[in-house]
């Protein structure tokens, strides 16, 4: 089922951060992407989902030019991906990275400074690692910090330099629902900056709450995208009444007068009226379950 | 600051919080104390042979002996420090994860290899030089002696290393760290294999034995630059002093010249070319 294969590529003069064309990637005989059209315009977050396999890991890779596609291009900020020019403008945090046990947190970042060319120094490393929650944690070695702290600071590593393009895959897999909601919070923070997302997660409530567009990827292809309401549907009407709730499946949010007007009439008392639509979860069981 | 620069730096910074210079200093100063002991006994053992008059100068063939064996333990304690500090530089690195965060930044890849094998080599160079030196002085004190040639022998240690560090870096790209660490000790067995090889056919003036040691030296220069600088602790010996001196387990019978340090550069930039190639190709 796919419903949309090119997202829009119209984001204004300034043009997509991300560009994605006809992108496909094999390994060996296994197809990992398939025709794969994106585009993320600046200041955007997407929320890449789909099944194990799907090939999610491989787009943020062939973004971020750890993985060399076998056909079709990509481009961060117009410059071809795993560029020099493409990497300065991008951050990252991979789905399984591990920082050196030896480095403390501020010398995680100072190397990645050095690297990146940020001119920040200790001032961008301080605001980087307070965003994140790790401001007392400066001085500590990563050896010595939990799986949710090291997620932290590979967040505000992929933070340096300030990026147009942040790669994020699976940057809240380690974090407890406090540590999840605080990166949400941080997302929304860095879209407010401009800087687009591309979020890959499992988390689907994750995802429809703090994204603008939803990517669903199955089987290497792109088999659905668009905003999160777009891809829900609605799913009738509940009324909470004195005999108990009565549920409308077919019912909108434009008959909810009648409704009621109906129960009125017929001496119902009312409690609570609660028009529903699917989640995102329901959505994507559809997309994967339907391919 | 270059990016070659950064990387060499961070490997360095690793080296000395993860304390592997710490671990080959206790390690260097029990080699060095075994050793003192051994040279002023082998020393005292020699001296009344002593005048240097004879066919045979013992004091002689004892102390480029014991300098021979200084030698190969000073190249097997940093060939150890050098396959160390390298076999997990790509693969190895690439499976913990700690790579890629790395390499996503405006970092080529070659500047990764290249900034590691510049701190591999100084770090590995600088203490075999260092205790190359230390061996010198040692048998000095306690024999009186010094090799024909010391800067020579010192050169071809390091030149050693430096084929050893780049074979390493180029294995680390294609093997994970444990397989390339097993590769390279093999390798280094085999280049062992070579020069006594050598020596035997010399002894018994075995031509084939000796085109097949020359052959392996070849193959593993690292090997034939050792041998060049074993032979050049006593090459101005001649006559009975001189055979034993070359032909001993800690001797080399062959030279080493301009040809051999052209060949160890060529192979090295090969490795270099192909480990960089591979590298720049490859899925993380």
């Amino acid at each position: 089922m796919v419903t949309q294969t090119r997202l829009s590529t119209d984001h204004g003069s300034d043009g997509p951060v991300l560009a994605v064309s006809g992108l496909s990637k094999r390994y060996g005989s296994v197809v990992a992407l398939d025709g794969v059209d994106v585009a993320v315009a600046p200041g955007e977050l997407v929320g890449l989902l789909g099944p194990n396999g799907a090939g999610k890991s491989t787009l943020v890779k062939i973004a971020c030019g750890l993985v060399r596609p076998t056909a079709g291009a990509v481009a961060v900020c117009g410059a071809p991906a795993g560029s020099p020019a493409a990497r300065r403008s991008l951050g990252y945090l991979a789905e399984l990275f591990r920082f050196p046990g030896w480095c403390t947190a501020s010398e995680v970042l100072a190397l990645h400074q050095r690297l990146a060319g940020s001119v920040g120094e200790e001032a961008e490393r301080r605001e980087l690692l307070a965003l994140v929650g790790l401001a007392e944690a400066a001085g500590r070695q990563v050896a010595g910090m939990s799986k949710g702290m090291q997620q932290r600071l590979g967040i505000a590593q992929a933070l340096i330099g300030e990026p147009r393009l942040l790669l994020l895959d699976e940057p809240t897999s380690a974090l407890d629902p406090a540590g999840r909601r605080d990166v949400r919070a941080m997302l929304e923070q860095v879209r407010d900056r401009g800087i687009a997302v591309l979020l890959n997660s499992h988390l689907l409530g994750e995802v429809e709450q703090v994204c603008d567009r939803v990517l669903i990827l199955s089987h290497g292809k792109v088999a659905a995208a668009g905003r999160p309401e777009e891809l829900t549907q609605p799913a009738g009407v509940e009324v909470q009444t004195g005999a108990g709730a009565k549920r409308f499946p077919d019912a909108r949010r434009e008959d909810v007068p009648q409704i009621v007007a109906a129960l009125v009439r017929d001496g119902v008392d009312i409690y609570e009226v609660t028009v529903i639509r699917s989640t995102l979860e329901d959505a994507y069981l559809r997309v994967v379950d339907g391919e | 600051m270059s990016r070659v620069l950064i990387v060499a730096r961070y490997a360095l910074q690793e080296s000395i919080r993860r304390r592997v210079f710490a671990i080959v200093l206790v390690l260097s100063l029990l080699f060095l104390a075994l050793f003192t002991a051994a040279a002023v006994e082998a020393s005292n053992a020699a001296s009344p042979f002593g005048s240097g008059r004879g066919l045979i100068d013992a004091r002689e063939v004892t102390a480029v002996t014991l300098i021979g064996l200084g030698m190969f333990s000073s190249l097997f304690l940093a060939t150890v420090l050098a396959v160390f500090l390298t076999l997990g530089a790509v693969r190895g690195d690439a499976e913990q994860g700690l790579l890629q965060p790395l390499v996503v930044r405006p970092l080529r890849r070659r500047e990764l290899l290249l900034g590691r094998f510049v701190a591999a080599l100084a770090v590995c160079s600088t203490y075999v030089v260092a205790l190359y030196g230390v061996v010198l002085l040692i048998v000095h004190q306690a024999g009186g002696q010094w090799p024909d040639h010391v800067v020579g022998p010192a050169l071809a240690l390091a030149g050693a290393l430096t084929v050893l560090i780049a074979l390493s870096l180029l294995g680390s790209v294609f093997l994970s760290a444990t397989a390339n660490g097993i590769a390279m000790f093999m390798l280094y067995g085999a280049g062992l294999v070579s020069g006594l090889l050598a020596s035997i056919g010399a002894v018994l003036n075995a031509p084939t034995v000796q085109t097949i040691a020359h052959d392996l030296a070849v193959a593993l220069p690292f090997e034939g630059l050792y041998q060049a600088g074993l032979h050049a602790l006593g090459s101005n010996q001649n006559g009975l002093t001189g055979a034993l001196v070359n032909l001993g387990p800690l001797g080399a019978s062959h030279a080493g010249g301009t040809a051999l340090e052209l060949w160890a550069a060529a192979y090295v930039a090969v490795v270099a070319i192909l480990a960089t190639r591979r590298f720049a190709r490859m899925d993380l």
